[in-house]
């Protein structure tokens, strides 16, 4: 066999993909002896997404270095878009075409979303990018609420009031019902499409980093005036950037609609409280970490199902324990803290650490 | 004469949302950090005043001082554990998640002590309702209880800022930590007050917040805290009068939206605004505009 020469980022790239096919090829084998129980079973396609969603958030946030609080606001409208694709065609197309449209338009709606707010939002800086990506979520979120959509053979009608206002037709069907959102979702979604979406998102963030392309957004992360002025196009490189995470995002809601037979915009599932759980995912798995982030939002998303025993102590414990975790891998003290173990048990590395220096 | 009632439930609300947002703002500009947690400060005031009030029967304003000292020790004992060793961390996202974690801890102590169960709160507010204009216009005792409390503290809050030593000391280290430090001020005092005030802000906040709209659950300061934000980025976050205006701005803005446009869309409308405000002026109504420099 011919020996592969893989620089280190080909290799560190490698490794992230195997250890998803890993977790699958394992999650696969449980499941084919039975050895899974029937609420882990019914976790496996929201861990897909929550690691979607990880992973586009850490675009915006550890790529282009930009808070967002906003992010569930673009899986709602990849949610709702593929959703009412799915409704309209129902049986007009084979099922597969079907999911694979929707999943496009949802990435696309999603993508262009992210464009359209990404404009004026990133000329903002800082804390006030968050809060305004926060409050686009929560528009979009509000709006879906009040958003009523119907069919019948005139074509579609829409109302921002009640579902009576469509003034429908006899045959006439109310697709999106305000709050009540979209029932009767075919359900498509399944932990293979899941792992292979993954995958296509990795591929494609991954090979966004080690682009050209990549490199100018990192360098517009690490010090935008210096890379403004050596010709980067900041406005284009942050909306790339901004808009490849929002498409993603809208891609997991997709998956997200087509695994619940009733899709509705609820503060739960994608309120700012959802944006800030994905932030969670990845900051702890490390800013800028793909890897990290895919880790860090399988243990988190199993931590309170794995206290279920402990019932109401569980969330409670998940907030030391978050807090205890920040604390240790963040503070400048435990670091040194760290180190000196390092230095006194693993004397090696703490070498290599130094020649890296030098 | 609606439109009188509906704006003076705005400036009420407002008003509460103003305090609030002074604690985010004084901790904000001196600390550079987004307390997320600040929210839930409320929440716990609200339940200390309605273990003294409601289950011990207590008199309200006992309630009142004990929410004030419970949570100001609240705030200083948050910012000692979890914030202070964050200070210099590398990223300042790591602060932010903390205090997010902080947030879940105070809303699941609080599941865990009082139950989900919305309680409703019994008003600490004895004054009867003010009545105008032949009884066509009525102003509750809430009302301009929370309306004057508010004016007092914005009062006492920018003479203690702009007069006292302590004052000076907080606008010292919000400005330069390092130059402070090297002309005497403590810091991690300073720092540690700063928190203490803000809480016990959160605290007051909270009793007027409930006793206006009386249910309680251990998701109850959510909301205002992420309201109260807004309101001090939309006045220019880490300036005391602009967190008092954007307060005030944003509570006419949801009572008034909520009145005449769309009681679903009043949340809308108030992000809505923010973002029209920020696109226009990107550091908020009173913020100071920093130059980058190479």
């Amino acid at each position: 066999m011919k020996k592969l020469r893989m620089t280190k980022t080909a290799k560190n790239n490698f490794v992230t993909y195997f250890i998803v096919l890993i977790a699958y090829i394992v999650v696969q084998m449980l499941l084919k002896t039975g050895h899974m129980s029937s609420l882990m079973e019914g976790l496996l396609v929201p861990l897909c997404i929550y690691v979607m969603l990880a992973i586009s958030l850490n675009l915006t946030v550890g790529i282009l270095g930009e808070l967002s609080l906003g992010h569930a606001g673009f899986m709602c409208v990849g949610a709702f878009s593929g959703a009412f694709f799915s409704k309209c065609m129902d049986g007009a197309m084979p099922n597969g075409i079907r999911f694979l449209v929707a999943l496009l338009i949802g990435a696309a709606v999603a993508g262009i979303f992210g464009i359209l707010i990404g404009i004026p939002v990133l000329r903002l800086k800082g804390d006030y990018l968050a809060i305004v990506t926060l409050a686009f979520g929560e528009i979009i979120k509000n709006l879906v609420n009040v958003l009523y959509i119907g069919k019948d053979n005139n074509g579609f009608h829409f109302s921002m009031k009640d579902s009576i206002s469509l003034h429908l037709g006899e045959e006439g069907q109310v697709i999106v019902n305000g709050a009540q959102g979209i029932t009767g979702t075919p359900h498509d979604a399944g932990f293979t499409v899941g792992i292979l979406l993954i995958f296509l998102s990795l591929f494609i963030i991954l090979n966004l980093i080690n682009s050209r392309d990549g490199r100018a957004i990192m360098s517009i992360r690490d010090n935008r005036i210096a890379a403004e002025s050596t010709g980067i196009n900041i406005t284009k490189y942050k909306l790339m950037a901004f808009s490849i995470s929002a498409a993603i995002a809208g891609v997991a809601g997709v998956l997200y609609a087509h695994n619940l037979s009733t899709l509705t915009a609820l503060p739960k599932n994608f309120g700012y409280n959802m944006s800030i759980m994905i932030l969670v995912f990845v900051v702890l798995g490390g800013i800028g970490n793909i890897r990290g982030s895919i880790i860090s939002a399988v243990i988190l998303t199993l931590l309170p199902e794995l206290l279920r025993g402990l019932s109401d102590y569980r969330m409670l414990i998940y907030a030391i324990v978050l807090i205890a975790m920040m604390l240790f891998n963040w503070s400048p003290k435990a670091i040194e803290w760290k180190d000196k173990i390092k230095e006194k048990y693993f004397s090696k590395v703490s070498f290599r650490k130094e020649k890296e220096v030098k | 004469m609606s439109f009188i009632s509906y704006l003076i439930n705005g400036i009420s609300l407002g008003s509460v949302y103003a305090i609030i947002a002074l604690g985010y703002t004084m901790v904000y500009g001196i600390a550079k950090m987004l307390n997320f947690a600040h929210g839930d400060v409320i929440m716990v005031g609200s339940f200390a005043v309605f273990t003294i009030v409601s289950t011990l029967g207590l008199p309200p304003i006992l309630g009142i001082l004990v929410a004030v000292v419970v949570c100001t020790i609240l705030g200083m004992a948050i910012e000692r554990v979890a914030y202070k060793p964050l200070r210099n961390a590398a990223s300042p996202l790591a602060v932010l998640i903390t205090a997010i974690g902080v947030s879940y801890l105070l809303q699941n102590v609080a599941l865990l002590i009082f139950g989900a169960n919305t309680k409703s709160f019994t008003s600490v507010v004895t004054i009867s309702p003010l009545k105008l204009a032949d009884g066509q216009l009525m102003i509750s005792g809430e009302t301009i209880v929370t309306i004057i409390a508010g004016i007092v503290i914005m009062i006492c809050l920018t003479l203690f800022v702009n007069k006292s030593k302590a004052g000076q000391a907080m606008l010292a280290v919000s400005e330069d930590k390092g130059a402070a430090q090297l002309m005497g001020i403590n810091v991690n005092g300073t720092i540690a007050l700063t928190f203490a005030i803000g809480s016990a802000l959160a605290a007051i906040a909270g009793v007027l917040l409930c006793s206006a709209y009386p249910s309680l659950t251990p998701y109850t300061g959510a909301m205002p805290g992420i309201k109260a934000f807004v309101a001090a980025v939309f006045g220019g976050i880490g300036s005391i009068p602009g967190a008092m205006i954007g307060g005030i701005l944003l509570g006419i803005i949801e009572i008034l939206g909520k009145a005449y446009i769309s009681s679903q869309m009043a949340d809308a409308i108030v992000f809505a605004v923010l973002i029209i405000v920020l696109l226009v002026k990107p550091t908020g109504i009173l913020g100071k505009n920093i130059q980058e420099k190479v």
